[in-house]
């Protein structure tokens, strides 16, 4: 039960976010990058498929500041490789992102074959794409996105996944192994890992490094972004002010006035 | 010659949903300007009657076969592809929504075409699709434009539906689809979520908690003024996903998208995927300690201050109300 | 006459009772020395440090029994029984001696003009403490004190020990009354008792035999039972009281072996001092009336803390000692989910009420915080309290916010704070989180900010380059956070210069004084505001302008008050001001916690909202008749307190201000154009 887990840094809108100078691209000055939330759901997936059928889970990365953290955090937490592919420009589109990692695990020992290559279903700086179908089409393999749960038959090859639709429905799907899958959540919320521990993998363990491939034909499908812009809020709520009580009252005029009550 | 330009219909469990609709209105600017005709695409399996609302496109193109039973990526994204690279549309806008969510992420590949994503706006610019998308959970927006065929993941709400479900049936073209691929990917079941009993896409109001409601005893006063207004309580994910809310009270991309005459939306930060679900209540009112909260770009009247203070005073002040107007 | 110079049958008396007494002994010899080695299953600690500081400890709390005192009903009667139980030691080891070497004639208690009425004496004493104590055991009932076997069988064998003696002393007066030149108050008073009896004046030499070897018999026995039952606390006391940590009482320090492992569970990973702790407990329930959390009905009581571990070492330290751990299931029960729940350790505010109570001097607050640590080891946390921790590591700051706004509480004021990373300043002004983040809490830095400047102090922050202290990071387990904290902020404050340190938030004051060592050792003084303003004020630096007529009453925060002993300059500051300070029943060291501490206020509320310590403390100060305000020098306090009145309803009744709102006040308007008003508009 082999499961690779593809982590990726986004920008944490914690901070907030201001456009560069060329008007295109975020300015990166105060700019922090933190774990694409939906791929920590898809770590804390595999570490739970580990903990329930053996095996073993890599976590792969493409270089960018803060990376080094996220996998020690993933090795403290129980995975069993961390490998940071090098080389790579950073800002890539998913397009081109999916690309060179479809080229690099391959070239990794001992990676592949995997039962599960899992992704985390969507990130807020997939202009061009997500990562895990693009992938998925890549190295021929079948996907399901927006995955809530996994149960595995390995005797006959196959799990049964769970993802989410509209309106509170999930759908329940068979898929033959090994697939690839986009993460929405996890069975359980991603686990807390100490400080202590994650200190303690970055003096004891490595992470390992892959180079991507020279680029075959230079490039993804083109796309431009002419600018980059904080949206004007098409309008703004008109704040009401006041004690509790006097709010309350302001309200109740409204619903009056329009009619619900 | 420029090709069409394409709607991909979002046809699930036997209807067409809304965000069609969105689609199509977009679709004919985008059509018009560029000169060129709307086609709606429809792909199911025995869903001919799905067809008969689409006449705000110029004609339907419709494929019928057991592999499009559900919407999964092998299937809808290779009968998708077979019939792009055989009709050559110029652009293709695709409902970005959870039921086209795993198609819409390999149909780029399989075409080898640009897609562009979260896009909550197009237009045409010298004679070529620009889109606007929203990037960073909708703290940055930008302008894009890429080669052709483009493919654009619209988000719900770029348009209104209204006035584009039309009576007028279209012209069907149906269309074979050449696949006898053996599926890897094989659809079981549908998993309802429990019904609480209530239906929330059919209330007049809903009191929906997000996490700033503090913690699950708060929620006692939101069911208090649910009561008082007459209608149900509802939620964002965070605080189904604690467990305080079922899952079909869940307002959002991944739970029901409702249009409440009154939406009062408390301690909800008014992240995209929640105010997908809402955006279009008739009135929308918002409670939050934050006043730089996004839900106050959405709401109507908006509150900075303690959830439950508000809430307790404006349920005492409809109780009051309603007695005066029994007395 | 010896009443072992006399046989049983064939047998010398003095035979019987060497064999009786060598079995006692050997028995209690035996138990005592597998005490000892279940003791020694623990990790090293050196507590051989400062001995003659430490003897003076044993003066005072063991023969002095200070701590039992705080509370008279219970603590004379102790003290007497004490006492009594030196006396009869002193008075039953000569009998033994006595008893067993007749030849000797060794002189005893009882042929001494002096000793004999003392002894004497304290056997009524000691039944009048007994019955007292007994009575508010089993009729008054207070909380935390249970009613067992074993507490009873404690009683009864005090008692008849008492009652074999006198009634021993009553006989030996009636055989021998030679012996009646030494004054027995009691003893000769039983004597003319019984002498009123011709059966028991006939029979007087039998009886006191018989009674003198009841009581001997007795003493063995309890000798026998002592080490068995909670009465050991006689024996660990005196060490735990002279082990006990010097020094502040809630400094921390990280564990000294890491391997691998964080914080303590199972018996060998915590230390002997801590193991020791269970047998000095004796189970009196002090620290448990006097723990907040437990008051508002949750399952955290320190007694129970200190019992369990008590159990879980004499339940399965033998199997330890014996070596029959299977490699396996790795030996005893898990301790946490088993005796204790996780619950119980979260529910702690670290408000140290219960060390500050224990008559022994046992630390719970060591003990509870290595069980969290191995419950955030295995990542078993309340999930907002993850979410604290995340934001911490991440941001510095439990808010989630970006580092950068560290500073936004400066912008509404009219000048700019110092930069002490840039310039040298006197004074370095640590913040902490709530006073530069939270909402509520800003103004209130703000007033501080106006009064330094008003008074002229030289003062400076550290703006975006501060991060959390880790003083609540440390308290919940989270020992690594805390010192990628620690080191952070080291870093920072060695670059800056300045001379001197303060902080409004006691918990950044208590870790930066005690447990930061570069800061240690007197090269930085750090004090508390409350404490500067007291500095300021006796220097006559407050250009105060008015006198507050006010009635308040102080709420002394406990890691100012409890941790650190800082329970006077805030006082100083308030009369300073004209203002009337009204003290509430839990004043001082018996201050109640808010509720906030320990991470507590990082995790979900529990308890229904009434029987919350805040909530309990804020309907303490209301019914304190003229008093207008509850005045605060913490910032979770005020945040609390503020919750809490809303909650209870009393915000007609009171209100909660901080210490440096009343000092802004005092000193009236100020020349900048950001009033004062404005700042009470924002309240």
């Amino acid at each position: 039960m082999n499961t690779v887990v593809l982590l990726k840094m986004v920008p944490d809108v914690v901070e907030e976010l201001e456009v560069a100078a060329d008007g295109r691209s975020l300015d990166t000055q105060f700019l922090r990058l933190i774990l694409n939330e939906r791929d920590n759901h898809a770590l804390e997936l595999a570490l739970l498929l580990k903990e329930r059928h053996g095996g073993k889970v890599a976590a792969v990365a493409l270089d960018a500041p803060e990376v080094d953290e996220v996998l020690f955090a993933a090795l403290a937490k129980g995975a069993d490789r961390a490998i940071k592919v090098a080389g790579v420009k950073s800002g890539l589109g998913t397009r081109t992102a999916a690309n060179c990692l479809a080229r690099v695990l391959p070239t990794v020992d001992g990676l592949l074959p995997a039962d599960f290559i899992v992704a985390g279903c969507q990130a807020i700086d997939d202009l061009d794409g997500m990562v895990a179908p693009l992938l998925a089409h890549e190295m021929k393999l079948p996907y399901l996105g927006l995955v809530t749960r996994v149960t595995l038959d390995s005797a006959d090859r196959k799990a049964t996944v769970q993802k989410e639709y509209a309106g509170g429905v999930h759908g329940e799907f068979e898929v033959l192994l090994p697939a690839v899958l986009g993460i929405q959540a996890a069975e359980k919320p991603p686990r807390y890992v100490p400080v202590a521990k994650v200190r303690a993998a970055m003096k004891s363990q490595t992470i390992e490094m892959a180079e991507v491939p020279a680029l075959a034909n230079g490039g993804e499908a083109a796309i431009r972004v002419l600018s980059m812009a904080k949206p004007e809020a098409a309008g703004h709520a008109e704040m009401l002010e006041g004690t509790p009580e006097q709010i309350a009252s302001k309200i109740a005029e409204v619903l009056f006035a329009r009619g619900v009550l | 010659m420029a090709g069409n330009l394409w709607v991909v219909a979002e046809n699930w469990r036997g209807k067409v949903s809304d965000v069609t609709y969105e689609l199509l209105a977009l679709g004919r600017e985008l059509a018009d300007g560029l000169g060129v005709p709307l086609e709606a695409v429809v792909l199911s399996h025995q869903g001919r009657a799905l067809t008969h609302e689409l006449g705000a496109a110029d004609t339907v193109l419709y494929l019928d076969h057991p592999s499009l039973a559900e919407p999964t990526a092998e299937s809808y994204g290779a009968a998708l592809a077979q019939l792009m690279q055989a009709r050559k549309p110029q652009g293709v806008l695709v409902p970005l929504s959870n039921v086209s969510w795993d198609w819409v992420g390999v149909l780029p590949a399989m075409l080898g075409a640009p897609y562009l994503n979260f896009c909550k706006d197009a237009r045409v610019v010298d004679g070529k699709i620009e889109a606007c998308c929203l990037l960073y959970g909708g703290k940055m927006e930008a302008r894009v434009v890429s080669g052709s065929p483009v493919i654009l993941g619209v988000l719900p709400g770029a348009r209104s539906a209204a006035n584009r479900r039309m009576e007028k049936q279209p012209p069907v073209e149906e269309v074979k689809l050449e696949s006898e691929k053996t599926p890897e990917v094989t659809f079981k079941q549908y998993i309802e979520p429990e019904q609480g009993g209530v239906d929330i896409t059919q209330q007049s109001v809903l009191v929906s908690v997000g996490r700033g409601i503090g913690n699950q005893e708060n929620l006692a006063v939101a069911e208090e003024l649910a009561a008082a207004l007459g209608g149900a309580v509802s939620g964002s994910r965070p605080v189904i996903d604690q467990g305080w809310l079922p899952l079909s009270r869940q307002v959002g991309k991944s739970g029901a998208t409702v249009k409440p005459k009154l939406y009062l939306a408390v301690g909800i930060s008014g992240a995209p995927e929640h105010v997908e679900g809402m955006k279009n209540s008739e009135l929308i009112i918002a409670i939050n300690t934050d006043p730089q909260a996004p839900i106050f770009d959405v709401a109507h009247y908006g509150i900075v201050g303690d959830a439950t203070d508000t809430l307790s005073a404006l349920t005492a002040e409809l109780q009051k109300a309603s007695a005066r107007k029994g007395a | 006459m010896i009443p072992t110079a006399e046989n049983f049958g064939q047998v010398p008396a003095w035979v019987v009772l060497w064999v009786v007494f060598l079995a006692a002994v050997g028995m209690f010899a035996w138990r005592v020395s597998f005490l000892i080695r279940l003791l020694l299953l623990g990790r090293a600690d050196n507590r051989f440090d400062h001995i003659p500081a430490r003897l003076k400890r044993v003066v005072v709390y063991v023969f002095g029994q200070l701590r039992l005192l705080e509370e008279p009903l219970i603590g004379i009667p102790h003290l007497l029984i004490f006492y009594g139980f030196v006396v009869f030691l002193f008075a039953t080891t000569g009998m033994l001696l006595q008893g067993l070497l007749p030849g000797l004639h060794i002189p005893t208690v009882e042929q001494n003009h002096y000793l004999a009425p003392v002894v004497d004496l304290f056997a009524v004493v000691v039944l009048g403490g007994l019955a007292v104590a007994s009575f508010r055991r089993f009729v008054l009932r207070p909380a935390g004190l249970q009613l067992t076997r074993d507490a009873a069988t404690v009683n009864l064998l005090i008692a008849s020990l008492m009652i074999t003696y006198v009634a021993a002393e009553g006989f030996q007066r009636i055989a021998e009354p030679a012996g009646a030149q030494v004054w027995l108050p009691v003893g000769g008073w039983l004597a003319n008792v019984f002498s009123t009896s011709g059966f028991l004046q006939a029979h007087a030499s039998l009886l006191y035999q018989s009674f003198w070897w009841l009581h001997v018999l007795i003493v063995l026995s309890f000798l026998v039972f002592l080490p068995y039952s909670k009465h050991m606390h006689l024996l660990a006391a005196p060490f735990s009281v002279f082990f006990s940590q010097l020094g502040s009482p809630g400094i921390l320090t990280a564990p000294t072996e890491q391997e691998g492992r964080l914080g303590a569970e199972r018996l060998e990973e915590f230390t002997w001092r801590q193991l020791l702790s269970a047998f000095a407990c004796a189970e009196c329930g002090r620290c448990e009336r006097a723990c907040p959390s437990f008051q508002s009905g949750e399952p955290c009581s320190p007694r129970n803390l200190i019992h369990n571990l008590k159990q879980q070492l004499l339940l399965y330290g033998p199997a330890f000692l014996r070596k029959a751990r299977a490699a396996a299931d790795g030996g005893e029960p898990t301790l946490i989910g088993g005796l204790i729940a996780p619950q119980e350790l979260w529910a702690c505010t670290t408000c140290l009420a219960c060390a500050e109570r224990c008559p022994v001097f046992n630390e719970h607050l060591p003990i509870m915080v290595d069980l969290r640590r191995r419950l955030v080891e295995r990542g078993e946390l309340d999930p907002h309290l993850e979410e604290a921790l995340r934001n911490l590591t991440r941001y510095g700051n439990s808010f989630g916010q970006s580092e950068r706004k560290r500073a936004i509480w400066t912008q509404s004021l009219d000048f700019r704070p110092k930069d002490a990373r840039k310039e040298p300043v006197e004074w370095l002004w640590y913040l902490g989180e709530y006073n530069c983040y939270h909402p509520s809490v800003q103004p209130i830095t703000r007033s501080l900010a106006r009064v330094l400047k008003a008074a002229g102090v030289d003062y400076g922050i550290l703006f975006e380059a501060e991060r959390n202290s880790g003083n609540d990071a440390r308290r919940v387990g989270e020992e690594g956070l805390f010192e990628i904290l620690r080191e952070k902020n080291t870093a920072t404050l060695k670059q800056a210069k300045f001379e001197k340190l303060f902080s409004m938030d006691p918990h950044v004051y208590n870790t930066l004084k005690n447990e930061y060592p570069a800061l240690n050792h007197g090269q930085h003084p750090v004090l508390h505001y409350t404490e500067l303003l007291a500095q300021l004020l006796a220097d006559g630096r407050l250009p105060l302008t008015r006198r507050l007529s006010c009635t308040v009453t102080y709420h002394d925060p406990c890691y100012l008050g409890r941790y650190n002993q800082v329970y006077d300059a805030p006082r100083a500051v308030l009369r300073g001001l004209g203002a009337r300070v009204k003290e509430m029943p839990r004043s001082r060291s018996r201050s109640l916690c808010c509720g906030g501490g320990g991470g507590r206020i990082w995790m979900q509320e529990i308890g229904d909202a009434e029987s919350r310590p805040s909530e309990s403390r804020v309907r303490e100060a209301a019914a304190l008749p003229g008093v207008e305000m509850l005045v605060v020098a913490c910032p979770k306090d005020y945040v609390m307190f503020s919750d809490a009145l809303k909650t209870a309803g009393l915000e007609g009744r009171l209100v909660v201000k901080d210490l440096s709102e009343l000092v802004e006040e005092a000193i009236g308007p100020m020349r900048w154009s950001e009033p004062h008003e404005a700042a009470q508009v924002e309240r």
